[in-house]
């Protein structure tokens, strides 16, 4: 039997749970062809692509995102992984779901570390519906952004301040963000796409682009609002792994407060190119949870390369990507922590035969 | 499975005044469809809800242009549907509000609990983040599609022979999981049941005779 409070509450919670599936009206339009979607969003500035939606969908019942027309992109023909030619590496369809794309052979046995990475975000149900298109485009999990009932975020709304600098910012960043910006990029699979050198295709009205990974994503600097340097008329259509040999001995790392079906607090994405005297001839390091966008660990590749691999040598390597680090009150236990599991990381890639 | 236990409600339970002074003190359910139909509507809008709460709403006014309804054809537990939503219904809204299949449940609403998860052409996903409308020709399959006739499926069968479950809510969520788990091939062994379960989540704790129900329908249906 429930005490009254306990009945009011629940009352309560009925309406709030009503309220939050409302979303603002929009208009709906099914693209069947890549051209189309394309045209469509064009004369539409508020129109936004619908993929999987595990995120926009979410993010429209908070009040987050209030697009004024959704354009159904999940028919289009995006759904396929291919080798390109010349071994030069693969293309993978922006619409692939990513359950498909993390349990492909080929990406289990070339790029581990994009599986793994695929593997350890969401839960199953998420992975079958999420995109790669869509991966790309997650927008952070700080919970100033996520929710409108905080007045101020500068990503949220421009100008209106940030909430997470003086308040609870436990997964916040500690490399490259601003005075205006601690947020963290959220997604897994984009940290190793970033150690793998992918390059982000995209058409838009004027045709096709590709973009660096590594410039995909931006860091906050005085424009937080802005998450990606693709523009709103612009469609992702595939992303292209350049072939990387020695990628076939590669780890995504990834520590969190539960054992599985949360966001990281810090993630290694590694790769390393040994002889056989375990001498480094290179390495592909990028890091997640620290930073605006996936962090390729540039000092971390620099330091290694001609080094033996050996957990000193990942120990100094780790201390010079994480020098310019700055810690916030709840968060700064990312620093210490993303040098350990650079070195983790870094350790079981060079013990893989 | 497919039961009436999302009504958490006694009726006759003291503790009801609160809903009794709105003057609708049946259910949960009739409840929020009741809400529907009062002021909470007008900032609702009304579409959102199925043709029964639609009437209730009828004297509302929406303030604002809702979404123009689309039409969609859904195949639900083998069954064609021709629907007509509000773009803005969810998979799970339109299973439960218009077509009273009320076994998906909805936990969380953010794709975070997965009570609500269906099988869509087969493979599971969490119908609260999904538009009914993306779901053009798709074949869903709820608890409610589950058995054969009175037959239950294994995995059902196993979830009561070891008690899979406490209160109930999150347990057609679960089932439906754990069929696409099995399935898909990631119940081989303890750990990985665990970890490909993880979208599911059960607030009574009854993971153990989770695992086992799943380790014993395992043999049944694969």
């Amino acid at each position: 039997m429930l005490s009254g409070l306990a009945a009011q509450t629940a009352s309560l919670c009925s309406i709030a749970a009503l309220c939050e599936i409302f979303m603002n009206p929009f208009t709906y339009s099914r693209a069947t062809d890549v051209d189309q979607a394309v045209a469509e969003v064009s004369g539409k500035p508020h129109g936004k692509f619908l993929g999987g939606g595990t995120n926009l969908i979410d993010l429209m019942k908070m009040g987050v995102e209030t697009p004024e027309a959704l354009i159904d992109i999940n028919r289009l023909p995006l759904a396929q992984i291919e080798e390109l030619p010349g071994g030069k590496g693969m293309r993978i369809g922006a619409m692939m779901r990513n359950s498909d794309l993390a349990e492909h052979d080929l990406i289990k046995s070339r790029y581990p570390v994009l599986s793994e990475a695929l593997l350890s975000g969401a839960s199953p149900q998420l992975r079958n519906m999420a995109t790669v298109g869509g991966n790309l485009l997650q927008r952070t999990r700080c919970y100033y952004f996520y929710d409108p009932a905080f007045p101020a975020c500068n990503k949220r709304k421009p100008g209106s301040g940030c909430g997470a600098i003086e308040g609870f910012n436990r997964i916040h960043a500690i490399l490259g963000q601003s005075e205006q910006c601690i947020a963290t990029h959220p997604s897994d699979m984009c940290v190793a796409l970033a150690a793998l050198d992918a390059i982000v295709r995209v058409r838009g009205p004027k045709g096709e682009r590709e973009i660096p990974m590594t410039d995909f994503h931006r860091l906050p600097g005085d424009t937080p609002e802005r998450d990606t340097n693709l523009q709103p008329d612009e469609l992702i259509i595939a992303v292209d792994l350049p072939a990387m040999p020695f990628a076939t001995r590669s780890h995504y790392l990834k520590v969190r407060d539960r054992a599985s079906y949360a966001f990281a607090l810090v993630s290694v994405a590694a790769a390393l190119d040994l002889d056989s005297n375990k001498t480094i001839k290179a390495a592909r390091v990028a890091l997640g949870g620290v930073a605006h966008k996936p962090w390729r660990a540039e000092k971390v590749e620099k330091e290694l390369a001609g080094k033996q691999a050996d957990e000193r040598t990942f120990r100094v390597a780790a201390e010079a990507e994480l020098a310019a680090a700055k810690g916030y009150k709840h968060n700064s236990f990312k620093i210490e922590l993303a040098k350990r599991a650079i070195v983790r990381a870094l350790s079981s890639v060079a013990a893989m035969e | 499975m497919a039961s009436e236990s999302d009504v958490p409600f006694d009726s006759e339970a003291d503790g009801l005044s609160e809903l009794s002074i709105l003057g609708y003190p049946e259910t949960r359910r009739k409840f929020i469809k009741q809400v529907a139909g009062t002021s909470a509507a007008i900032a609702i809008g009304p579409n959102l809800l199925s043709a029964a709460s639609l009437d209730q709403a009828g004297a509302t006014s929406a303030g604002d242009a809702a979404s123009d309804s689309v039409k969609v054809n859904l195949k639900i537990n083998g069954k064609g549907y021709a629907l007509d939503v509000d773009p803005r219904v969810t998979l799970l809204d339109a299973l439960r509000e218009q077509l009273h299949l009320t076994g998906s449940k909805k936990g969380c609403d953010h794709g975070q609990c997965g009570a609500c998860t269906v099988l869509v052409n087969g493979r599971r996903i969490n119908s609260c983040l999904s538009l009914a409308v993306t779901h053009e020709g798709d074949e869903i399959t709820t608890i409610e599609g589950l058995a054969n006739g009175d037959e239950l499926h294994p995995m059902q069968s196993a979830f009561i022979e070891h008690d899979g479950f406490q209160c109930g809510y999150c347990t057609p969520g679960q089932i439906c999981s754990a069929v696409a788990c099995v399935k898909e091939g990631h119940a081989n062994s303890d750990d990985e049941i665990r970890e490909w379960m993880s979208g599911n989540i059960c607030r009574c704790g009854a993971y153990p005779n989770i695992l086992a129900a799943i380790k014993e329908a395992r043999s049944k249906t694969a």
